[in-house]
């Protein structure tokens, strides 16, 4: 198969604000994944002398949640419920021309061409996503039994692999899918009760500091979140939100 | 070289016991000025960053990912071990660890697995006060599900995604403590060198792979949770970033190489499709369960596999091995399917693939039950092969997955080199020659949570601080060193990338050092290995000039440059033990069934391999393994 490629270039000086470039991916098997036909195209570029698209990937098996980009402006692209390094060149057409360019959302600045700097996420956990246990100080495992309801729907929401997808879809760039998921998964759970309260206070409080916008219940998240977390859990953690802010 | 494997006195139950109590404590006031640099943020090294930060003591951990949570832990799939008995069918301690040492081959510790069975229920524990959502039965307790290698229900799960449910319980606890301000985080940042003054670690040198700095940490102890080495065959079911760099560095610099050439290859994957292939991906062990594995009889037939009418078909497991069929465990697997294979009856374009056929469970039990155990594996599959395994069998092959090898450590953990602890897959410890499913999840986080935070305290209480800066001569050599490395690769200016050389590389070891090996095609690996290195320093073409910014081409390229010398401590291991034992399988060493077989008499100890200069073959130290609780037999499956 062939493509046209126009990808994203950016270097890492901060005053370059970057353009799209032309590439002509040729000779690519149907089978190849997105990613590798991005390793192909390098590959070229590379014997070729010029500079190599640059771009995060890791596991290639849909669950470390390094990979992602919008890809005809569609966030890991168009297939459903599909990270990028699992979408496969035949789900496209032949000749196609494809717009490849990095999250886009202020919280996640672009440290150069499809790389993104997410470290805001890890800071939004570091404020309360968790419960406060001590190595070696808990009781025995079935001592907390828990409805499988209950551990089936904490089990939905913490598949989130934290990609990014929903800040890079929401044209608000809105992170409540995101820590709507965590809320939900130490909500339901009866070990998380103690902090519920603070947490997403906390949580919520990191998340606006970090610069990501309000909800504004479009549903493009949903839409684009590979693990398919419904945006239901956004309601859990307003709920949780009004009633903490009214606890406190 | 002394290997003192330190194990303690007394009956195996109560060595653990025993030890924690002759390990020397540090006061919880003194804890504060005591250093600890964690490299690697998988379970082993989030759940030991995170404990040792709560101890009290100042942690620096280091990634290479963009965030800690990404570590390739996350990607197992099946469960964790854990010897709970809460389906009281049987199962205590002594089972899990005797099932261990056994599915291992013999060729792991006693004490050191004894110790991992006794933890194993402690990581249940903490796991669910941590709010991991395992799966439970109506009733509200945790359900478990069976595995290969045992005869017990002991695994427990979160659906397929148990790896990544354990890791971001063990990430939320050391985002607790990066919170608390108690752990420093690094990410983006590769351990390039260790340290080591008057024969103890002191601290490393990294590259920030942002801006290309290349920068030292000082610490009192050094920790590596650095994962396998897997990807030294280029293709395998690790994350592309795994690489062997941290551990062989070490190695270089002292710490001893135990058992390089065990390696485990997983026989259920997706095939290789071609040349472009990047990575493989692992299709559930559990498929097995139901799915029935055949090739055609005749080599070179080609029809489609709906054609092939049952006599035509050779269901090889079913019969070579009538007792256990299709449930043989992976080392078996993998051969036989490698074997049909080279008899020219393999499937699929390339011909290197086996039929993984559902038909006859979805005539006995329908189409929906068979949906309702596999649905989403199957769904998976479709979506990267595009064929619909509920129409045509699945096709699957071995796949390289897990390395039981690695750095050589006591029952303390720590390495050759003083003050250099090494846990979870970067370690040798606990798997001998072959690893049981839903046993390295179990061994990581037993090696983080409970044992490294006990003795990385004994040796800052016996050796005191560490009280070398970043100034010194020692690191500053060493940090010259990893500049002058980084100046050489990007000034080669050559014709091939370094994905050819890896690719190549990877098909050496796969050729020769794959599933089966024999000395003939070692001997050839160990010509061909150094002259793929020597055309790698000299026809090298990386993104020139470039250090100051994101460099993905150097950052593979000097990945690339320890793969193709640790590549040659791997086949030299690999030559050297001549016996068949689990994911070893020398050729020369068989019975006449064509089964491995060990030979206790000479080959019963661990390979520790000593790096002895550039260039020259590296010296073998043997640890003589004694089983005082098992007896040893030989496996069969027939």
């Amino acid at each position: 198969m062939k493509f046209t490629l126009k990808v994203w270039r950016q270097t890492a000086n901060p005053k370059d604000t970057g353009r799209f470039r032309t590439y002509e991916a040729s000779d690519i098997s149907p089978d190849t994944s997105f990613l590798e036909m991005l390793d192909i195209v390098n590959e070229r570029l590379i014997e070729r002398g010029d500079d190599p698209i640059a771009f995060d990937h890791d596991c290639r098996e849909g669950i470390c949640g390094t990979c992602g980009c919008v890809v005809n402006g569609f966030a890991h692209g168009h297939q459903e419920g599909t990270t990028l390094c699992q979408l496969h060149m035949r789900s496209f057409d032949d000749g196609q021309i494809i717009w490849i360019e990095p999250w886009r959302a202020r919280a996640f600045p672009v440290i150069t061409d499809l790389m993104v700097d997410r470290s805001a996420f890890d800071r939004i956990i570091q404020a309360g996503g968790f419960i406060s246990i001590r190595t070696g100080s808990p009781p025995d495992g079935n001592a907390i039994p828990i409805p499988k309801d209950d551990a089936d729907l904490a089990f939905e929401a913490a598949a989130c692999i934290g990609c990014g997808a929903c800040v890079a879809s929401c044209p608000n760039a809105s992170a409540m899918l995101f820590v709507s998921a965590k809320i939900t998964q130490l909500g339901l759970v009866p070990q998380g009760q103690p902090e519920r309260w603070d947490r997403v206070r906390t949580m919520v409080a990191a998340m606006e500091e970090a610069g990501f916008g309000a909800c504004t219940n479009n549903g493009e998240c949903e839409a684009a979140c590979p693990k398919e977390i419904p945006m239901d859990l956004i309601a859990r953690l307003n709920r949780d939100l009004a009633c903490s802010l009214l606890k406190k | 070289m002394q290997l003192d494997p330190k194990i303690p006195e007394g009956p195996i139950a109560e060595k653990w016991d025993r030890a924690k109590f002759q390990l020397k404590l540090v006061n919880p006031a003194n804890k504060r000025k005591y250093s600890v640099i964690v490299v690697g943020s998988g379970l082993a090294g989030a759940s030991a960053a995170a404990t040792l930060a709560e101890l009290g003591y100042g942690v620096d951990c280091f990634c290479y990912q963009d965030s800690p949570r990404r570590a390739h832990s996350i990607a197992a799939q099946g469960g964790i071990n854990a010897s709970k008995n809460y389906q009281n069918d049987g199962d205590s301690d002594f089972r899990l660890f005797y099932d261990t040492i056994k599915g291992g081959d013999y060729r792991s510790r006693e004490a050191n697995v004894y110790r991992l069975a006794q933890l194993s229920g402690n990581i249940i524990d903490q796991c669910v006060a941590q709010g991991v959502p395992f799966a439970r039965e109506y009733g509200g307790l945790l359900a478990n599900r069976s595995f290969g290698g045992a005869q017990v229900s002991r695994t427990f799960y979160a659906r397929g995604q148990t790896g990544q449910q354990l890791l971001l319980g063990a990430y939320s606890a050391l985002s607790r403590q990066i919170g608390l301000g108690n752990v420093k985080m690094h990410t983006r940042t590769e351990m390039l060198d260790l340290v080591v003054t008057d024969g103890r670690a002191r601290g490393i040198v990294v590259r920030d792979m942002l801006s290309g700095e290349v920068r030292s940490h000082a610490a009192d102890a050094v920790i590596l949770a650095t994962g396998g080495y897997s990807n030294v065959f280029y293709l395998s079911t690790n994350a592309k970033g795994c690489n062997v760099t941290a551990a062989f560095r070490a190695y270089k610099r002292g710490a001893a190489f135990a058992n390089p050439c065990y390696t485990q290859i997983h026989p259920t994957c997706i095939p290789v499709t071609g040349e472009h292939q990047s990575k493989l991906t692992l299709m559930s062990e559990s498929l097995r369960n139901d799915g029935r594995i055949w090739v055609p009889k005749e080599a070179g037939d080609r029809r489609p596999p709906g054609e092939i009418p049952p006599e035509d078909r050779d269901y090889y497991l079913e019969r070579r091995y009538p007792s256990f069929g299709n449930l043989v465990p992976r080392d078996v697997a993998s051969r036989a399917a490698k074997k049909v294979c080279d008899e020219g009856r393999g499937v699929g374009e390339t011909g290197l693939g086996v039929y993984l056929d559902f038909q006859t469970a979805m005539e006995r039990l329908g189409e929906d039950a068979i949906r309702d155990k596999y649905g989403n594996l199957f769904h998976m599959y479709e979506k990267i092969t595009a064929e619909d395994p509920y129409e045509v069998p699945m096709r699957i092959f071995p796949a390289l997955h897990y390395t039981m090898g690695g750095l050589w450590v006591d029952y303390n953990l720590e390495s050759t080199v003083a003050g250099l602890f090494v846990l979870g897959e970067a370690n040798f410890s606990d798997h001998g020659a072959n690893r049981l499913g839903a046993s390295a999840l179990m061994q990581g986080l037993a090696d983080g949570y409970f044992v490294a935070p006990m003795t990385v305290g004994d040796f800052l209480a016996r050796a005191g601080k560490s009280s070398l800066s970043t100034d010194s001569g020692d690191f500053k050599a060493a940090q010259t060193e990893v500049n002058e490395k980084i100046k050489k690769l990007l000034s080669i200016k050559g014709e091939r990338t370094a994905d050819s050389f890896h690719r190549e590389l990877g098909k050496i070891l796969w050729e020769h050092c794959g599933m089966a090996r024999n000395a003939e095609g070692l001997s050839k690996a160990l010509e061909q290995i150094p002259r793929l290195r020597e055309e790698f320093w000299g026809n090298l073409k990386v993104l020139p000039g470039r250090n100051d910014q994101v460099n993905q081409t150097l950052e593979r390229a000097g990945r690339v440059a320890d793969f193709l010398e640790f590549a040659e401590v791997m086949v030299t291991d690999a030559l050297s033990r001549e016996e068949s034992c689990g994911g070893h399988f020398r050729e020369e060493h068989q019975t006449e069934e064509g089964e491995a077989r060990r030979d206790d008499e000479r080959f019963a100890h661990v390979a520790a391999w000593e790096f002895a200069g550039v260039g020259k073959p590296p010296v073998l130290h043997k640890e003589q393994l004694t089983f005082h609780e098992v007896s040893l037999t030989q496996r069969s499956y027939k």
